[in-house]
């Protein structure tokens, strides 16, 4: 029987507090857990590879002999791939959501297509490769070149970079639009004076981290085609190449054959994860110096 | 018509020099009291619901008329719809016809920013940009094309000063605009608004978000900024109605139930609903 005693003596104080800390308990140990595993990830790789990387390995080209071996190819590849991926999400994907997110009439059909456009952000990046065989090595006849493999990452980047935005923009509160409504200014003066300078530091976060997904991507390259042992290094956007995780996937499955390309494929994975790491470093720099308070 | 020749000189005198301007402007009004804005039948529908039913409003040049009413009568809506702001809401539409200086406003011909140039407003939360405190007051006439440096710190300065925060602001211009306390941001809005040099103020409770001090600050800036400017106020607080207004318009349920002089509608209301509200008796 529930009395007003209850509240003060039959309340099952020490139960509820013991609970309490069993439940901080069980989301400690869930953070725990991942960077446990992070940690033994990156100390087996950096282990294992740290002592295979100097000067000639990083500016080297390619080999089969494991000790002549090095990246400076794969490093280019991935570079010359940014530039085609960087510039085409920029302005497709912040220019599409700006129109969906400030000019396009919510309705049915708006809705319809953003939520396309999430459940292309979920489709396996390998279908992705294949969409770009079919329309950009072989419809377009462009083979396997760096133009071929930036577009079909940029393709695959494509829809993250649209939601995030799109996010961004819808982030800036209304009352900030108004104020500049209110004083006559027309809806383009009010989007490139107010709206993308409030969004600006959010969407270059999200184009950031959009670009090290591509950068990080092997899938859609293995469909593309790219040469397992490709000598000459890219000079421009008709040459083909190869990229870091498409030389880490190679060295990988060779390692049957020849032990060493392990640790190479491993110490690849150390220069790869530098990159993404000074990237990610770029984007909460960017967050946090340009992040406007209202 | 004369309504339109008095607009003409307007227009003809912003050519030449500002102050000028404002000098001239000072010498007409003591005289001036025609319709500036003359609202025939309007009617508004937010999507199905009907928000303002016809409404027959006839305000005056130069004076501040204050509406007042419970939440939810439509004052603010009715407000928003004088410099067409209500459009921002999806779904709205309106009946009736909105003349302002004897152009129907609601016309589908009319550039709202042209409309919004002439007619500012301050909203009911301060809303500076995360820009400095030079860049929110420069932000109209930058819209606007002014680029020249020297007009531009001409412009601020004076916009400033008729806000009555040049003082408080004048050796941090260049630091942003929130690290100021309500009251001042507010106040920044209004120089803000003063900026584009309009004729009318809308005014959205412009202290209802603000402390008691800050407020009577605001509200002798309205004294102030009255001697030059047309009004229109909507606030929740019938004191600062009866304080700082010329007309009182109660609205309630989408309606106009009563306007009149300030003095006689909180004195001696004419309708029953009109003497219950400013009795204390609802809303």
């Amino acid at each position: 029987m529930e009395t007003l005693e209850t509240l003060h003596e039959n309340n099952k104080m020490e139960s509820r507090v013991r609970k309490n800390s069993i439940w901080k308990s069980i989301f400690f140990l869930s953070t725990l857990f991942g960077l446990i595993v992070l940690a033994v990830l990156i100390f087996r790789v950096v282990f294992q590879g740290i002592s295979w990387i100097d000067m000639d390995f990083i500016t080297g080209r390619l080999s089969t002999t494991a000790e002549n071996a090095g990246i400076m190819g794969a490093i280019l590849g991935t570079l010359w791939v940014m530039i085609v991926v960087i510039p085409v999400t920029l302005i497709i994907g912040v220019g599409t959501a700006i129109y969906l997110e400030l000019y396009s009439k919510k309705g049915k059909v708006q809705s319809m297509i953003e939520t396309n456009i999430a459940n292309l952000a979920g489709v396996p990046s390998i279908v992705y490769g294949l969409l770009g065989l079919t329309v950009f090595v072989r419809l377009m006849d462009f083979g396997n070149v760096v133009l071929a493999g930036g577009l079909t990452l940029a393709l695959l980047v494509l829809p993250i970079l649209i939601v995030s935005s799109q996010e961004a923009l819808r982030a800036v509160p209304g009352f900030l639009a108004e104020a500049s409504y209110g004083m006559g200014a027309t809806k383009w003066q009010t989007i490139r004076r107010i709206i993308l300078p409030a969004a600006l530091p959010s969407i270059l976060t999200g184009s950031i981290l959009s670009l090290s997904r591509a950068i990080g991507e092997t899938a859609p390259l293995t469909v593309i085609g790219i040469p397992a042992l490709l000598i000459p290094f890219p000079g421009g956007l008709f040459d083909t190449f190869t990229a870091l995780p498409m030389q880490i996937y190679y060295w990988t499955i060779d390692s049957s054959l020849v032990a060493e390309y392990a640790n190479l494929a491993a110490a690849t994975i150390i220069v790869l994860l530098l990159i993404l790491f000074l990237l990610n470093s770029v984007a909460i720099f960017i967050r946090n110096k340009y992040q406007q308070r209202y | 018509m004369s309504v339109i020749t008095e607009n003409r000189i307007n227009i003809d005198v912003k050519t030449n020099d500002v102050n000028e301007r404002k000098a001239v402007n000072t010498n007409v009004q003591k005289k001036d009291r025609s319709i500036i804005y003359d609202t025939k039948n309007l009617n508004l529908w937010y999507s199905q619901s009907h928000a303002l039913k016809d409404i027959n409003l006839e305000i005056l040049r130069n004076e501040v008329t204050a509406i007042i009413g419970p939440s939810g009568c439509g004052k603010s809506t009715y407000l928003k719809t004088l410099n067409r702001m209500v459009e921002l809401v999806p779904g709205v539409s309106t009946t009736g016809s909105i003349a302002y200086n004897g152009n129907n406003i609601l016309s589908k011909s009319i550039h709202v920013e042209d409309l919004r140039t002439k007619v500012g407003m301050v909203f009911q939360k301060p809303n500076p940009f995360p820009k400095s405190i030079y860049e929110n007051v420069a932000y109209g006439p930058r819209v606007h094309g002014i680029k020249k440096k020297a007009v531009l710190d001409e412009i601020v300065e004076k916009s400033l000063r008729g806000a009555a925060i040049w003082d408080e602001v004048k050796d941090r211009l260049n630091q942003n605009a929130y690290g100021l306390s309500g009251g001042q941001q507010q106040r920044i809005c209004i120089a803000r608004c003063l900026a584009i040099e309009p004729d009318v103020i809308l005014m959205d409770e412009p202290t209802s978000a603000l402390d008691p001090i800050s407020t009577l600050k605001v509200e002798e800036l309205i004294k102030e900024l009255k001697q030059k400017y047309t009004i229109i106020i909507v606030t929740h607080n019938m004191q600062q109605a009866a304080r700082i207004s010329d007309k009182t318009v109660f609205m309630l349920n989408g309606e106009v139930i009563e306007f009149s002089e300030t003095d006689q509608l909180f004195s001696n209301p004419k309708d029953k609903r009109t003497e219950d509200y400013i009795t204390g008796r609802f809303g």
